[in-house]
């Protein structure tokens, strides 16, 4: 902030509270003539007009708004930039240019928004960390947290603000959106598969057939991979479809229990991630499918996703 | 001058009023017009895609900031849901700003690429099928109505000339074609994910 803008805001600000001063100390003066409590030499459709003056503790009362608004100015960043008033007092860091200067500046900054994120920090990070962390300071196995009902219980909390909007308050998910409670994984169920799923988020990509297979080729597939559930279908059609399905192979599997690796669904169960209906499976091939899990190691980090990796684990281990 | 002369003269009580109450603004606010901080992009704010762009324009013809704020205020309740607080730095190139304010909705100022682009869709068409107890309004109509990009070249540069916003020739020669064609649905959701791009 230039000197110009210092002296503009100094001057405005000293005339506005030194002008109320003024302004109070002129209309206190009794400059009617008339005593107090008497009438005054006018009226109005005969009503009359005694000469009552504001009581002193209001006037009072205006001073005192006089003298704490100087005060204020001094004990606060106001006049100049880079100046945080005598209490040094600063809401947050607002001129950082990105999240890494933010960051760093957190670990040096004292603003009230640093103070509140501390004092959290030590009160609830320390919560976070006695049920996701062993003795030695490393992370407890997924397995055994899942036992505790206390984490599991903080990560359920965790699972419903950031998680429910997609898979749901139960965790059962919903078309396109994966039940995460029926032991049925696309990327596998084991806690550290869960765990990366969370934290690095999944990106699951069926590429559209309908250039290759054309209609007829996308009927016949579908009729295959609706047979591989146990569904009866055309036998003509499917015999076709398993001729095709070499192509679906690379990514199913030969017998089309999926892959974990490449998130590719078992297509051998009666689970559907976007619907088993002959029409919903022939869409998925012939326009294919993009699910997108987002990242959350960013935004939640690494102990919260731990606990939330435990509850959703232990999800499916009660059955 | 006489108080009276004052009170009896109503234009000119409206004269006084207005310069005792523009005292704050100047103080206030005309500082801030000549500051680095609020007229400088921060380092990673890029400009929005002429997609992003129309997804914008929608986002303000349905009047989703009459119920979603994007401004995450420096407090812990916020930056926990939300994410990093708003800067200034972030907003030089929102004319007119979107940070509304009112919240019956969340705040959106980092929804960018918290959910899928089939979340948002779905979501936009029925709130209900993935919030059961979301009271948004549905809208279904965006997955039907189709871009021209008639105006879109035009929007890019009116930015660009007047707002100081760097973008490309190419990319208002281009602007059309990258959204002709496109539903409307696309370009909301391409604005919607990426929201708050400069701090994720």
């Amino acid at each position: 902030m230039s000197i110009f803008w210092t002296i503009w805001i100094t001057v405005i600000t000293l005339i506005v509270i030194i002008g109320c001063a003024v302004l109070l100390r002129i209309t206190s003066k009794n400059t009617t003539g008339v005593e107090e409590g008497q009438p005054m030499p006018h009226t109005f459709d005969g009503i009359q007009e005694l000469n009552n003056p504001l009581p002193k503790w209001w006037t009072g009362l205006f001073w005192f708004t006089i003298v704490i608004g100087l005060l204020y100015t001094f004990a606060f960043p106001s006049y100049t930039a880079n100046w945080n008033g005598l209490l040094d007092w600063t809401s947050s860091e607002q001129s950082v240019m990105s999240k890494e200067e933010s960051a760093k500046l957190a670990e040096t900054s004292h603003s009230q928004y640093q103070r509140e994120m501390n004092a959290a920090e030590e009160k609830y990070g320390a919560v976070f960390k006695e049920l996701a962390y062993d003795e030695n300071g490393v992370y407890k196995d997924l397995t055994l947290v899942a036992e505790d009902p206390e984490a599991v219980k903080v990560g359920q909390r965790l699972f419903l603000q950031n998680c429910a909007q997609c898979h749901g308050s139960d965790a059962r998910g919903s078309t396109g959106f994966p039940n995460l409670a029926d032991n049925d994984w696309l990327y596998g169920g084991e806690p550290q598969a869960i765990k990366d799923s969370i934290m690095h988020g999944r990106q699951g990509i069926m590429a559209a057939w309908k250039d290759i297979l054309g209609e007829q080729g996308i009927k016949e597939t579908a009729a295959y991979v609706l047979k591989l559930s146990g569904r009866r279908v055309n036998a003509i059609e499917a015999q076709a479809g398993e001729e095709r399905f070499v192509m679906c192979a690379a990514c199913h599997g030969a017998d089309g229990t999926g892959n974990h690796a490449l998130g590719a669904p078992n297509l051998t169960n009666k689970i559907w991630l976007y619907g088993g209906s002959r029409k919903a499976v022939e869409d998925t091939i012939r326009n294919g499918r993009s699910g997108v899990m987002p990242a959350w190691s960013e935004i939640l980090g690494e102990d919260k996703i731990h606990l939330i990796s435990a509850f959703v684990y232990s999800l499916s281990q009660e059955k | 001058m006489k108080h009276e002369f004052i009170e009896k003269n109503v234009g000119l009580l409206a004269v006084f009023i207005v310069i005792a109450i523009s005292f704050g603004g100047l103080a206030q606010i005309t500082p801030l017009m000549f500051q680095k901080e609020t007229n400088e992009p921060v380092d990673t704010l890029r400009p929005y895609t002429a997609l992003e762009m129309e997804g914008r324009d929608i986002y303000i013809r349905e009047g989703c900031s009459n119920c979603h704020s994007q401004m995450i205020r420096p407090f812990r309740a916020e930056t926990e849901r939300y994410g990093h607080y708003s800067v200034a730095g972030e907003g030089v190139w929102e004319h007119p700003f979107l940070w509304g304010s009112k919240r019956t909705g969340p705040d959106l100022a980092r929804v960018g690429e918290r959910y899928s682009d089939a979340w948002h869709e779905v979501h936009l068409i029925n709130p209900r099928d993935v919030v059961p107890q979301s009271n948004m309004p549905a809208y279904p109509w965006l997955a039907d109505n189709v871009l021209t990009g008639e105006d879109t070249a035009r929007k890019l540069s009116i930015f660009r000339d007047n707002f100081g916003v760097p973008y490309t020739d190419e990319d208002i020669a281009g602007a059309k074609a990258a959204v002709q064609g496109k539903t409307e649905m696309q370009a909301i959701i391409a604005y919607l994910q990426s929201l708050g791009h400069a701090f994720r």
